[in-house]
């Protein structure tokens, strides 16, 4: 049987227990060290210097002083801060600390401060980066390396220094080594160490990692079709709506300009996708991505809905999500076109602007394409609310106002030949497919009502293929 | 900035080399416009004189630039001035 001991000067619990270690060392096998002083505790004539932690990062250390009991190289049990009581029944010692309160909790341990134990993993072995190593040398700035290797999206990004990738790392429960898939277009095998080297770039923090792996397991499903996406002549990018308690606990914005710039998980964790994809999959613009504009959204667009109203289905609750669970849900998107309708006063009234501002997407006479994404602000829902109206009744109204009679949008018609088929002249024609169609969510800051619009891809009309998805948030 | 010991991992699917590859030189010079850029060494003017005339002698188009003293680094707008209106560069960089 022996004993081992951490303390550190810095601690008054330690400091205080200096003479009941003096006492048990001259009994006892005992074992001390310190954490940043080895001329500590001077009455037991000091300690082992772990002023680099390695000792107290092996033995998981959290506490000091800890007192640990180990048999046959095993450890036993240990006991954390002074408690006269475990202190004597772990070390078989009676009248220990005369004079000394029964009980004083002791203070953190060095080896458990903020940043320290991923610094700690990394050195001693605890965790193994295999991504390449890219030296930069003495004269060298490494944000300039990023750009001229081709590994940013023209804005800056945080260098991927092991520290900061182990500490993205330290925001998931999953192994570096574990292959979340193929990142398209080429297809690449992606690690979570990859997808954390992107996060860092992004300007993620490792709080965010459970979703930034929900986005990408969701970019990854073949229903998402990733890979279109980022090859299309058209507009759109992966839009990620994020529902749930963690956008709270990561603090994403649902509020005012939740579609804009401004708040750090909105946009680090929509970024870290289009990195994965840029770096990682090789989806270069004028290459493999050969979209003829593009939209503002491919630097990243993100956000969170506003679940704040109970009496609000969010998103992925309707997708059929069980409530009170976080997910995202992925939708191809082009950017923001705003729906101004600020003279509306009845619901009716709303879904009619609503509506007669949703039938541009992709083009006023072209039906059943492009799907779209409607983010209602809270002045729209606030007239919905009032009135009894919640995402079934909403949703049902913008149905009834976006139907049209085939004749005005055959090909020809008004002057225009763009269109639909002339068979269906004499149809009653939807705008947008009866299943997920049209996405309703709900965002934004109070002030005017001005709803967004963010149209879809138009290869959402191959309606078995190319499919919206939402993937659980996991830990 | 302290670099020492500075690494980054590398964010890509590693399936190029570590080191950046060169651009691959242009196939077609005929309708390319080649820049000369002297570095104002004694003497290159004559060596660039001939390349100029050569490669004018087959069609092509040739312009020419200089640096005001090849003891320092080209001026950034002579860089920018190649780079606008030049499809391809050759720099005189010794005598």
């Amino acid at each position: 049987m022996e004993f081992l001991v951490v303390v550190k000067r810095d601690c008054e619990t330690c400091q205080m227990v200096g003479p009941v270690l003096a006492g048990l060392k001259e009994a006892l096998p005992l074992t001390l060290y310190s954490q940043d002083d080895p001329a500590f505790p001077e009455e037991a004539g000091g300690a082992r210097d772990d002023r680099g932690l390695e000792e107290s990062w092996r033995r998981k250390i959290e506490v000091v002083p800890t007192v640990i009991r180990i048999e046959d190289g095993e450890e036993i049990e240990r006991t954390e801060g002074w408690d006269r009581n475990e202190w004597q029944r772990i070390t078989g010692q009676g009248d220990l600390g005369a004079g000394l309160p029964d009980f004083k909790p002791g203070c953190g341990s060095r080896s458990v401060e903020p940043g320290m134990p991923e610094r700690l993993s990394l050195q001693f072995g605890g965790m193994h980066l295999v991504a390449r190593a890219i030296e930069v040398a003495e004269m060298e700035d490494p944000m300039e390396i990023a750009y001229d290797r081709g590994w940013t999206d023209g804005l800056p990004t945080v260098p991927p220094t092991d520290l900061r990738i182990a500490r993205m790392l330290s925001g998931t429960t999953r192994k570096p080594d574990e292959i979340i898939g193929l990142i398209p277009p080429n297809l690449a095998e992606c690690s979570i160490e990859k997808v954390a080297i992107s996060a860092v770039m992004a300007g993620c923090r490792p709080e965010y990692m459970p979703v930034v792996l929900a986005v990408v397991e969701a970019a990854l499903k073949p229903e998402f079709s990733m890979h279109g996406l980022l090859a299309t002549l058209g507009f759109a990018g992966p839009v990620v709506i994020v529902n749930g308690p963690i956008t709270k606990r990561i603090g994403m914005n649902s509020k005012g300009n939740a579609l804009g710039q401004g708040n750090r998980a909105n946009a680090s964790i929509g970024r870290t996708l289009q990195l994965l994809i840029r770096n990682m999959g090789g989806g270069i613009p004028q290459e493999i991505d050969r979209s003829v504009l593009g939209n503002p959204g491919k630097y990243t667009f993100c956000f969170a809905e506003d679940e704040d109203d109970e009496d609000w289905v969010p998103l992925n609750v309707a997708r059929g999500a069980t409530p009170g669970t976080s997910s995202v849900t992925l939708f191809h998107g082009d950017g923001v076109q705003g729906c101004v309708a600020w003279h509306s006063r009845t619901p009716e009234d709303v879904s009619r602007s609503l509506a007669m501002s949703l039938l541009s997407v992709c083009h006023p006479k072209v039906c059943e394409w492009s799907k779209a994404l409607l983010v209602l602000c809270p002045d729209h829902y606030k007239i919905f609310q009032q009135n009894g109206w919640g995402r079934p009744e909403i949703e049902a109204a913008l149905r009834d106002a976006l139907k049209r009679p085939g004749r005005e949008l055959i090909r020809g018609a008004q002057g225009v030949p763009e269109g639909i088929d002339p068979a269906r002249a004499d149809e009653i024609v939807d705008k947008f497919h009866e299943e997920d169609g049209l996405l309703v969510v709900r965002a934004g800051g109070k002030g005017a009502g001005q709803s967004a619009i963010i149209g879809g891809w138009p290869a959402q009309r191959r309606v078995e293929e190319i499919k919206i998805v939402s993937q659980e948030v996991g830990i | 900035m302290r670099n020492q010991n500075y690494v980054m991992r590398d964010p890509t699917a590693e399936i190029s080399p570590v080191l950046r590859e060169r651009l691959a030189p242009g196939k077609d010079l005929s309708k390319a416009t080649i820049g000369l850029l002297s570095i104002s060494k004694e003497r290159s003017d004559e060596f660039l004189d001939a390349v100029a005339k050569n490669l004018s002698d087959q069609g092509l188009n040739v312009l020419r630039f200089q640096k005001p003293t090849y003891t320092r680094p080209a001026p950034e707008a002579i860089i920018q001035e190649m780079v606008e209106r030049c499809d391809v560069a050759v720099v005189g960089l010794a005598d």
